[in-house]
């Protein structure tokens, strides 16, 4: 192994020629976006369909995966990179599209009408009719610096990696940078914690470096629980080096010699990659000993989490490792003074450390004239919900919600009206339509009621009921809750237990006083972050929609038509036309009729799921 | 040493001292439930919140964890604080409306009746107990299982444990008594112990017996009477700290017996 072992630049110069030539090979290369997003939608399937039809047309061409490019909506995608010619991307490829596709590729035949866009990277000449990468709405607004490689390299290799120019920065820094040096470039650059506190990376670098001890820690937590977030998965299976190289510069400034990576193991995509990264990077001598010859020694060990939401609180992050309950303990002092195994720790979020190279390389003035003044540089979200499309993006920080739910979600799904954001996972809040304009950073998110979190944006349309909305995140927060401290133990549940009494139509005058004082009690006195942040749900709720619980609790009645107690479906004697659609997806049978006469629907045995309500293209179906 | 003020009462602690150390030595009272001198802050009742002044908005912290800093303002009785800790009370209530140590607490609080759903358990989940086998007996024989509303203290699979040396301290703690002593428990010990019968003083490394005289049954045990009597506290605090002047009297007591 060792006669493997970077040691100069021309080395790395090296492999990123042998990086370049896999990227761009002398022959046709098909890829497909092999992360859990695209494996979910069929990508696997259509990968093996696919060198297939190559043998079978005896194509001469190189076969590979690619890690998610962030839109999801349209996997799985196939990318077709002729020699000397722009890459373009095949959206929504299904089995049955597969055999034109490759047969298309062996006659040199492009199929406009699948394609998604081109993208140009080293040859100039376009196909006309298909548009450019960075004109599709998708993509236009967005500026990828942690996602950078995401879907443009194959994950397992690292020689790709270091073709984009990846442990460039970490040679830099090992030869001739000082670890203080890198710490005011971190500080500099504005770069703050991206797992959703926001506290700044540089600073807490600084800290655990000048905390005492001989031993310390790194630590990358990618414990990623959100419900809808999923940066942290995408970046691991899309770009495992990214992150390694970020840690080891992180590692080399505060002085560690070993580092952690916590992943949930829910994760196992992103456990192999990851893994595998690791092991790629020790054969060539960039983690282990001696890294470049520089006499800095640094090694990482994976550490799976075993499916606990709070083990994404440091505290309990650590707890975990060291192999105890998992539950956080009181701070101060924090990890910086005293974390893993009682010795100064540093604990960055995936993201963060996917940053830290870049702003090595192009400097920290570069990366903060990205943003706003408080909130420096690009920040990923996970769009997902009511919108029409569906993916991560990453967008430079003060951008506007509308910019982010109309431009690059592409609008709300069906046409209907937008009624909220949710952001920040299920410890955030809900942000109102009136508030759209909204820029987005840590500050204007807090001022809100909300907070960033690790990036979950779920936009919600006009049917849904925001009573539930906040039913659903206390179920979650109450499963997930460690149970150590009493407010948010008891607190939680409590609160849970009269959200889902008003959406029964039990509620009384004065449970939202009384769930007023709870939240309050849960905000101010829990011991973690997750049971400070516990009652923003409700909070934001109250504050924006605080008529739908009061109708609720006055009336009876749910005004979006989701509490299924308060709803009745029945059927529009005008409108309906007998077309028998909605009696097929009736479950119980309550639907019946004639074939173009009008339709009955027997409120005994309605369960009220509402499927015939989706189904009906008339609008018959009437939601009371 | 630093000074700060506790209901403006100025008092001068020791760095890294916390909150509740401070009041104790003026006297202010604060309350807690899963507090005790020989343990590690916990912070898990939340009983002991405290008003914490500061120039960008008053702080709610737990005293029992929170260390003093320099000229720092605290307030333990404010109407915001004594209505976070009622809440917490009136959670504790309706999670045991039967536990004494609780009932006491909410009449002690003016609270007379709780608008939850009661549910009779009787462990408020403290975890002194399960931080005195761990942390300073060392035995580990219990520990939390599960979370959230789910938490509770167990043994390793719901088994009697093999590892427990029954010293008693667990129970000596718990605040609401829901672990009791088996008096002939000790007794059970022998046969797990396998061959060397150490009573379980001696486990606990406060006598040398190898050998009991009493057939393991240690109500009839002399020393451990006098143990139990002389100390305040359980003994295994005595064995864990032996710098004290009661506990160094204690460990002579204990030699001349033995003599």
């Amino acid at each position: 192994m060792s006669n493997k072992k970077i040691i100069t630049l021309n080395d790395l110069e090296c492999l990123r020629e042998k990086g370049l030539s896999l990227i761009y090979p002398d022959k046709t290369k098909i890829s497909v976006g092999m992360s859990t997003c695209g494996i979910s939608t069929g990508a696997r399937e259509v990968l093996q369909s696919i060198s297939k039809e190559v043998k079978n047309h005896k194509l001469d061409c190189v076969l590979g995966q690619t890690g998610c490019l962030g839109f999801c909506q349209k996997e799985p995608l196939v990318e077709i990179l002729e020699p000397g010619k722009p890459k373009v991307v095949y959206a929504e490829m299904s089995l049955n599209k597969v055999p034109e596709l490759i047969s298309n590729i062996a006659n040199h035949k492009i199929e406009k009408e699948w394609a998604l866009c081109q993208i140009i990277e080293r040859y100039s000449p376009k196909f006309p009719g298909i548009p450019l990468y960075q004109d599709v709405g998708f993509f236009k607004k967005q500026k990828k610096i942690a996602l950078r490689n995401c879907g443009f390299i194959n994950p397992d290799s690292i020689e790709e990696y270091i073709a984009k120019g990846g442990y460039f920065a970490l040679h830099k820094v090992l030869n001739g940078m000082k670890p203080e040096e890198i710490i005011d470039i971190i500080i500099e650059s504005g770069l703050r914690g991206r797992g959703g506190a926001g506290f700044p990376t540089g600073k807490k670098w600084e800290i655990t470096k000048s905390s005492k001890g001989k031993i310390k820690y790194i630590i990358c937590n990618a414990d990623e629980g959100d419900p809808g977030a999923y940066m942290d998965r995408c970046l691991l299976e899309g770009d495992p080096h990214s992150i390694l190289e970020g840690m080891i510069i992180g590692a080399y400034a505060i002085g560690v010699d070993t580092g952690y990576i916590y992943v949930r193991a829910e994760y196992p995509l992103a456990i192999a990659k990851f893994t595998q990264a690791i092991k790629q990077a020790e054969e060539y001598g960039i983690l282990g000993k001696d890294i470049f010859n520089s006499g800095f020694s640094f090694s990482v060990k994976v550490n799976t989490g075993a499916g606990a939401f709070v083990c994404g609180e440091e505290m309990a992050l650590i707890a975990s490792i060291e192999g105890g309950w998992s539950g956080p303990r009181p701070r101060p002092p924090f990890p910086a003074e005293s974390g893993l195994w009682s010795r100064p720790t540093n604990i960055n979020n995936v993201e963060t450390w996917a940053n830290v190279p870049v702003i090595i390389d192009k400097g920290a003035h570069w990366y903060s004239k990205i943003g706003t003044v408080k909130s420096k540089g690009t920040k990923v979200f996970s769009v997902v919900g009511k919108v029409n499309n569906t993916g991560l993006v990453e967008v430079p920080m003060g951008i506007s919600l509308s910019e982010i739910v109309y431009e690059i979600g592409g609008g709300i799904l069906n046409n209907k009206k937008f009624k909220a954001v949710q952001t920040g996972g299920p410890s955030g809040g809900c942000i109102p339509g009136s508030l759209i304009d909204l820029p987005v950073d840590y500050e204007r998110l807090t001022e809100v009621g909300s907070m960033m979190g690790s990036g979950g944006m779920i936009v919600m349309d006009e049917n849904t009921c925001m009573v539930d909305v906040a039913k659903y995140f206390l179920g979650f927060l109450e499963d997930e809750s460690c149970g150590k401290c009493v407010p948010c133990r008891e607190g939680i549940e409590k609160m849970r237990e009269i959200v889902a009494k008003i959406c029964k139509g039990e509620g009384e005058v004065g449970d939202i006083e009384l769930l007023e004082d709870i939240a309050v009690t849960v905000k101010e006195t829990s011991l973690c972050g997750l049971g400070q942040t516990a009652a923003n749900p409700v909070l934001t709720t109250l504050k924006y929609f605080k008529n739908e619980y009061d109708e609720h609790i006055r009336n009876k009645r749910c005004p979006a038509g989701v509490c299924v107690d308060l709803i009745s479906y029945s059927i529009d004697a005008k409108t309906c036309t007998g077309c028998g659609a909605c009696v097929r997806p009736c479950p119980t049978n309550a639907i019946t009729g004639e074939k173009r006469k009008l339709h009955s629907l027997d409120q005994e045995k309605c369960i009220k799921c509402g499927a015939c309500y989706e189904t009906c293209k008339f609008d018959s179906i009437i939601v009371k | 040493m630093i000074t700060l003020s506790i209901d403006n009462q100025e008092v001068s602690v020791k760095k890294g001292a916390t909150i509740l150390k401070a009041s104790e030595k003026l006297g202010v009272e604060i309350p807690t439930l899963c507090y005790h001198e020989g343990l590690p802050p916990y912070g898990a009742c939340r009983l002991c919140v405290v008003e914490v002044i500061e120039e960008k908005g008053n702080r709610i912290v737990a005293a029992c964890s929170f260390p003093v800093e320099e000229r720092m303002k605290v307030v333990t009785n404010s109407d915001r604080v004594l209505k976070r800790r009622k809440m917490i009370v009136e959670f504790l209530l309706a999670r045991c409306p039967e536990v004494k140590a609780v009932s006491d607490l909410a009449d002690k609080m003016g609270i007379k009746k709780y608008r939850f759903k009661p549910k009779n358990e009787d462990c408020i989940l403290c975890g002194l107990c399960v931080r005195v086998c761990n942390e300073i007996v060392g035995t580990g024989a219990i520990g939390f299982v599960n979370r959230g509303k789910k938490l509770r203290v167990d043994t390793p699979f719901h088994l009697a444990s093999d590892v427990c040396i029954g010293c008693g301290a667990c129970s000596y703690l718990c605040p609401t008594g829901t672990i009791e002593m088996e008096l002939n428990a000790v007794k059970r010990f022998r046969e797990l112990l396998g061959s060397e019968h150490k009573c379980r003083y001696a486990l606990m490394g406060l006598v040398s017996y190898k050998v009991c005289s009493n057939n393991y049954e240690c109500w009839k045990c002399k020393i451990d009477q006098r143990i139990r009597d002389t100390l305040e506290t359980h003994p295994i605090f005595a064995a864990k700290e032996i710098k004290t002047e009661k506990v160094k009297r204690y460990l002579s007591f204990l030699k001349k017996i033995q003599e």
